[in-house]
């Protein structure tokens, strides 16, 4: 998966900081990915974006259960 | 499933049977392939197929008597199509030459005594099996029988070119030859087998049995005489039933029992599709519109090629697909049942880490049975998947997302916040038992409230309830450990309460008792309130008339269908019968779980049953009586009500076809509606464990609302989240807008929330979810 997803805009309200775009794991079904998300480099808490959710992601989703 | 198990499905499915046309030819010629080619206008495609199968295909095309055409089933609408003529227009003018494969060449030199049509395809047979073959003909050339027909259906020219091919094959042909006695015992001496062709030979002294007329006597089957490496055929003329491809057929056989011969097998084996035969498959010709068969402008010229192919279209394509034309799913696919059987038997079978395709597919099917009965064979599609998804439990390789939503509303209705099972205030015994259902509480707790007062009211002996599921979604889901525990703790309670005789308003409730748990002797609600009277006040809907649609699960039980539609006229209305109704009832999606598993194709299955419904000149409202019929129709967009709606009116205006879709969040609250309802009329009061996050007061427009029922999200995964959130802080901010974004994952889903928080309460912007799980972020 390529998600590259601008980071600018959202904010962390745990810290305070902006969140950037950074690399993040994520596991399905005994699959694993990394995908460059924006992020808070200090807390980790993450921005996955409906349109990734009910896109791509699902999409993966849908293949990894049909495996 | 194990291989045989496999072979017996795919035997019940007939779509790949040979056609009629096809079956009933001697040699098996695939006809309906042929014409479908020259409907194309691909003349040369089409020459390839009528070669395929026929020696000579430019002779026999022309002067065959095509018993094909007997069997045409578009006859049975009007005229079968013109395959004789068809096949000459192609043979004429194709430019293509027959390809012909040979076989490995073979030590064993073979003699083919005559060359009339048997003759020749034995020759023309054997040749391609690889063996040496000599022809004896006692005339100047090749042909016999077939040099006295007239020029305008075999021309000299066509019947010399064609026989060339012997030459070029390398066959010995020798011509002027006498086969007498001595000849004979010669060509046995020097040859492995013979073939005699009984066309030419009344007059020849050969040392072989005959019958009182002078025919060489042999074996129907195979075409053996008595004498051994000795075989015969043809010579149908001289009993006035010449038939120019039987005689090519019994040419075949010979040069097959020679084979055989030779490498000394089986003779007789696996021979009984030799020659015509009867297929099994079926082909529907109702609803096909005539169309008169072309007549060719000059009979002796035959058909042009725009006269060709207009009577190419003619052909039907026989096929079978009456399960593909009933069911979107099994359409949708692009198989048939044959094929779909041999993928779910690959799809379990598949070692582990490879792919496992058909795992979606294996669980859209809603199981409702409706290939069953449409099926001539009757194959039920949802048999084959409810195995394939027990054996996917089995070795634990069922995704959890297929069944996990409908699993946690299965849970929803056997947990406390809805399960109850009492005795009627003031019995200590229950003759009967009201089950309304788990689905029809979700939909219509008032009318299922009024519903029970109402047998109270009318049936003595103590009507006592109880509030849980059936266990259907576990069944469906092949969870057969689930299934197996729901039904034993329903057994159990219902024989704590004496055994009582179980009135349920759901079909699919009284299926699944009257299959698993037989000893209650499950009736239907409609069934009593027939045979007891309807209540006074009912839904004001006199004169109306309704469509009336049959949950798929009644397929079988003409009783209740009966009940319904007597109730319907009781409350003075018409029932409309409806395409899908009685034993072709369809399912709205909800059954086998296919909702769950394929939400799109559930969608696209009741959308099309809606639109199809639309398209007629009146469009009526639906009257069902599934609780899951009556969501499904109304998500659609259709005007439908359930019946208990009519019967029990509780919705204001008294318009419940006005109701519209309900969310599974407001199902969730409904079902713990009538257990708060049904212990406030008993008298008994609860006290009511309140979770954190269920204070917490949400705000919604209805597309926010329509949209995360959608993708399954109840009311209570956005309050856990932020519930969650706003306790930890965990939440991002759009600094444009000031929402912020959270998520929680719970149990196998993580949810998000786009929110603004008010004073007393959240405003939901969005919600959305997905199943991989954020394992963090990389450094």
């Amino acid at each position: 998966m390529s998600l590259m997803e601008a980071g600018t805009g959202w904010s962390c309200t745990a810290c305070g900081g902006e969140l950037e775009i950074m690399k993040v794991g994520f596991t399905y079904m005994k699959g694993n990915f990394e995908v460059n998300l924006p992020a808070c480099s200090n807390c980790g808490l993450v921005l996955v974006s409906e349109e990734l959710a009910t896109g791509k992601m699902a999409e993966a989703e849908r293949i990894l259960e049909d495996k | 499933m194990e291989q045989d198990k496999l072979r017996e499905w795919e035997y019940k499915c007939i779509q790949e049977e040979p056609p009629e046309c096809t079956a009933t030819c001697p040699l098996h010629v695939d006809a309906r392939l042929f014409v479908k080619e020259m409907g194309r206008g691909d003349r040369e495609a089409a020459f390839k197929v009528l070669a395929k199968s026929m020696p000579f295909p430019g002779i026999l095309a022309r002067i065959c008597d095509h018993p094909c055409e007997r069997k045409c089933k578009r006859g049975e609408v009007e005229e079968p199509v013109a395959i004789a003529l068809l096949e000459r227009n192609c043979v004429e003018q194709a430019t293509g030459k027959a390809r012909i494969q040979l076989l490995p060449r073979r030590g064993q030199k073979i003699a083919v005594i005559g060359s009339g049509p048997a003759g020749l395809t034995a020759a023309w047979d054997l040749l391609k099996k690889g063996f040496g073959v000599t022809v004896f003909e006692h005339a100047d050339r090749l042909g016999g029988s077939l040099r006295e027909l007239p020029e305008c259906i075999l021309p000299r020219e066509v019947l010399d070119r064609e026989l060339a091919v012997l030459e070029e094959l390398k066959a010995d042909i020798r011509v002027d030859e006498v086969i007498d006695a001595t000849a004979f015992e010669n060509i046995s001496r020097e040859y492995d087998a013979i073939f005699i062709d009984r066309e030419r030979v009344e007059g020849y002294e050969l040392p072989i049995k005959r019958s009182s007329g002078g025919e060489i006597s042999v074996d129907a089957a195979t075409g053996a005489t008595e004498c051994e490496g000795v075989f015969a055929g043809g010579g149908t003329r001289r009993h006035g039933a010449y038939s120019p491809v039987n005689e090519t057929l019994q040419g075949r056989k010979g040069a097959l029992s020679i084979e055989r011969f030779i490498q000394k097998a089986q003779m007789g084996a696996g021979r009984v599709n030799d020659g015509p035969f009867t297929t099994r498959l079926f082909t529907n010709i109702s609803g096909i519109a005539s169309v008169p068969r072309v007549r060719p402008a000059d009979t002796a010229i035959g058909y042009s090629d725009g006269e060709a192919l207009a009577e190419a279209k003619r052909c039907i394509q026989c096929e079978c697909l009456e399960c593909v034309k009933a069911c979107l799913y099994l359409e949708r696919y692009e198989g048939y049942p044959k094929k779909y059987a041999r993928q779910v038997f690959n799809n379990e079978r598949v070692i582990l880490g490879a792919a496992h395709t058909k795992n979606q597919f294996v669980n859209s099917c809603s199981t409702c049975g409706l290939c069953e009965v449409v099926c001539p064979n009757n194959f039920n599609m949802g048999d084959l998947c409810l195995q394939a998804r027990r054996t996917m439990n089995g070795q634990k390789l069922m995704p959890l997302s297929f069944h996990e939503f409908a699993l946690k509303d299965m849970a929803h209705s056997t947990g406390g916040r809805f399960a109850l099972s009492r005795h009627e205030p003031g019995h200590e015994k229950s003759e009967w038992l009201y089950f309304p259902s788990c689905q029809l509480c979700a939909t219509s707790p008032g009318e299922v409230l009024s519903s029970y007062r109402y047998l109270r009211e009318q049936l003595t002996g103590g009507v006592g309830i109880m509030l849980g599921c059936c266990g259907a979604p576990a069944f469906w889901a092949g969870r057969d450990d689930l299934f197996r525990e729901t039904r034993d703790a329903l057994r159990n309670e219902w024989e704590q309460l004496g055994n009582p005789r179980v009135i349920t308003a759901c079909s699919t409730c009284l299926n699944l008792f009257r299959e698993h748990i037989p000893d209650m002797a499950p009736v239907s609600l409609w069934k009593i309130l027939e045979q007891c009277g309807l209540p006074l006040k009912t839904c004001e809907a006199t004169g109306k008339t309704v469509a009336v649609a049959d949950p798929c699960i009644t397929r079988y039980d003409r009783d209740t269908q009966e009940s319904v539609r007597h109730i319907v006229h009781l409350l003075g209305m018409d029932s409309e019968e409806l395409p899908s109704c009685g034993e072709k009832a369809e399912c709205c999606g909800y059954g086998g779980l296919m909702y769950n598993a394929n939400p799109k194709l559930a969608r696209d299955g009741i959308a099309r049953r809606v639109a199809v419904a639309s398209s007629t000149d009146v469009q009526r409202d639906y009257l069902v009586y599934c609780a899951m019929c009556r969501d499904n129709f109304a998500v659609s967009g259709a005007r439908v009500s359930h019946l208990i709606e009519l019967l029990f009116p509780n919705v204001e205006g008294g318009d419940p076809a006005a109701r519209g879709w309900i969310s599974w969040s407001l199902r969730c609250s409904n079902r713990a509606r009538v257990r708060q309802g049904i212990l406030q009329e008993f008298g008994e009061k609860e006290e009511h464990v309140v979770i954190t996050y269920e204070n917490i007061r949400l705000e919604m427009t209805p597309e926010v609302l329509r949209r995360t029922d959608e993708r399954r999200i109840l009311e209570d995964d956005i309050k856990m989240v932020i519930d969650h959130v706003e306790r930890t802080g965990k939440r991002i901010r759009n600094n444009r807008d000031g929402r912020y974004l959270a998520c929680h994952q719970t149990h196998n889903v993580t949810f998000w929330v786009e929110y603004t928080p008010e004073t007393d309460r959240f405003t939901v912007h969005n919600a959305y979810c997905h199943r991989m799980k954020i394992v963090g972020v990389k450094q």
